[in-house]
């Protein structure tokens, strides 16, 4: 068997650092010493696999998956869907994708959250899907309002759905979030802004996508998700045992 | 000027927030909804090997335990192999060596059953301890922390080891040494990881 190849370093520059002190929970939450960089061995590179069997076709369907037989949540119904790619614009075929939001409301279905705008009885707030063979996922589901959060006295989230993706190995895993083009809460938001340039914060940002709309019914966005890349061929530094 | 590579930069990482229970362990957050959550049995009916429990807590920089945590393990078998395609080995049906992981809303405390892994291979040729991989996400977390938890009752293999050898800090190896007891027969490891402070656990750029 041909050696498994390594994982591009992660662009530590390019994600937030783990020090953000306008997100007040990341300074007590942050390591303080620098991590220790290490390359891959094969626990880095393999990875849990899925399949189809792990879950069910109405998993990705939020707009169903936990509403009454001929009830929906309500809400703005959209499609949220794209592509999972890896740095060399490949697709990553076969891969979960986890998504959770709030509903329509600002309200997430968490024992945890006090908010005082309602429940939606019809809406559950997550989903799952696996990538096709070319990358691609789609969920339907309401867009997710806005809701305040203790950070400042006045904060507000943007909408947004938190997506969690794996890859192929360990090191490629991401949970990010999947906000809405044109929100004006973007700019005031100390987790956007925990992402240091303009242009990777802009990498978050769903587009709306016309084209994929379903006219009459569903509005569309797009977002495509990158996941780490990895080098095609070894040169020296073999992995062995594999 | 030069040409430009047509590499695509990574999805930027964001916090998983308060109520990542939601995505991917509903049942935590209050609810039912899937057939089956993921992670919840890491080595599966058929794994060779020790079964053994694994137990902690994550602590933030004031010493206090992080309630809203969660923890993913990926590990190898007691052979020393991973359950994918691009380990040469094979595992058990069923082995999948991975588990999602909750804390306790009221104490902070996780844990989880699997069996002990196998030493596996390193790199040259080399070998590595066995080991536990940990990727830890929570609110407050911008980019998931990945650590590793060695055996105490491996002292022999851990001090060859690659991974803890890269350690200048010899002190700071011990913070991913998770300590034996036993409990009804069955060995427990406890592994605390601190976020912070003076035997602050050694994280790792993987």
């Amino acid at each position: 068997m041909r050696p498994p190849a390594e994982f591009y370093q992660r662009d530590r520059e390019w994600h937030p650092p783990a020090l953000t002190p306008d997100y007040k929970t990341s300074v007590a939450r942050s390591p303080q010493y620098s991590l220790i960089s290490l390359e891959n061995t094969v626990s880095e590179i393999t990875g849990p696999v899925f399949g189809h069997n792990d879950i069910d076709p109405i998993d990705n369907d939020l707009l169903s998956n936990y509403a009454k037989p001929g009830e929906g949540p309500i809400g703005e119904r959209i499609i949220l869907h794209g592509r999972v790619l890896d740095e060399n614009a490949r697709p990553v075929p076969n891969t979960l994708v986890e998504a959770w939001q709030a509903n329509a409301g600002g309200r997430y279905r968490h024992k945890k959250d006090t908010y005082f705008a309602p429940i939606d009885p019809n809406f559950g707030g997550c989903g799952r899907t696996v990538t096709d063979e070319n990358g691609y996922y789609v969920f339907r589901t309401v867009k997710p309002g806005a809701y305040p959060w203790r950070n400042w006295v006045n904060s507000w989230r943007p909408a947004h759905i938190h997506l969690s993706i794996f890859g192929s190995g360990f090191v490629q895993r991401l949970i990010t979030q999947c906000y809405f083009e044109g929100d004006p809460l973007l700019p005031h938001c100390p987790i956007v802004k925990s992402i240091p340039s303009q242009e990777a914060r802009d990498a978050l940002v769903a587009a709306l996508d016309l084209n994929a709309t379903i006219p009459l019914d569903t509005i569309a966005y797009k977002f495509d998700i990158v996941l780490r890349g990895r080098r095609s061929t070894l040169f020296e530094n073999r992995l062995e045992g594999n | 000027m030069v040409q430009s590579l047509d590499y695509l930069k990574e999805t930027p990482s964001q916090t998983a927030g308060p109520y990542v229970h939601i995505g991917l362990a509903p049942g935590a957050a209050g609810f039912d909804i899937y057939r089956e959550e993921l992670g919840r049995d890491i080595a599966g009916p058929n794994a060779k090997g020790t079964r053994i429990h694994v137990e902690g807590c994550v602590y933030d920089g004031m010493g206090a335990p992080i309630k809203d945590v969660l923890i993913e393990v990926w590990q190898a078998n007691s052979e020393g192999h991973y359950a994918h395609p691009e380990d040469g080995g094979g595992v058990e049906e069923g082995f999948r060596g991975w588990g999602r992981v909750i804390s306790d809303f009221d104490t902070g405390l996780w844990g989880f059953d699997t069996v002990k892994p196998g030493p596996l291979a390193g790199r040259n040729g080399g070998q590595q301890a066995p080991h536990l991989n940990f990727w830890i996400v929570a609110r407050g977390i911008n980019v998931g922390l990945n650590t590793r938890m060695y055996f105490e009752d491996e002292a022999e293999a851990n001090a060859k080891d690659q991974v803890l050898n890269l350690i200048e800090w010899e002190h700071r190896r011990a913070t991913l040494v998770a300590s034996k007891s036993e409990r009804d027969g069955q060995p427990v490891y406890r592994f605390d990881i601190r976020l912070q402070g003076d035997a602050e656990t050694v994280f790792f750029d993987v």
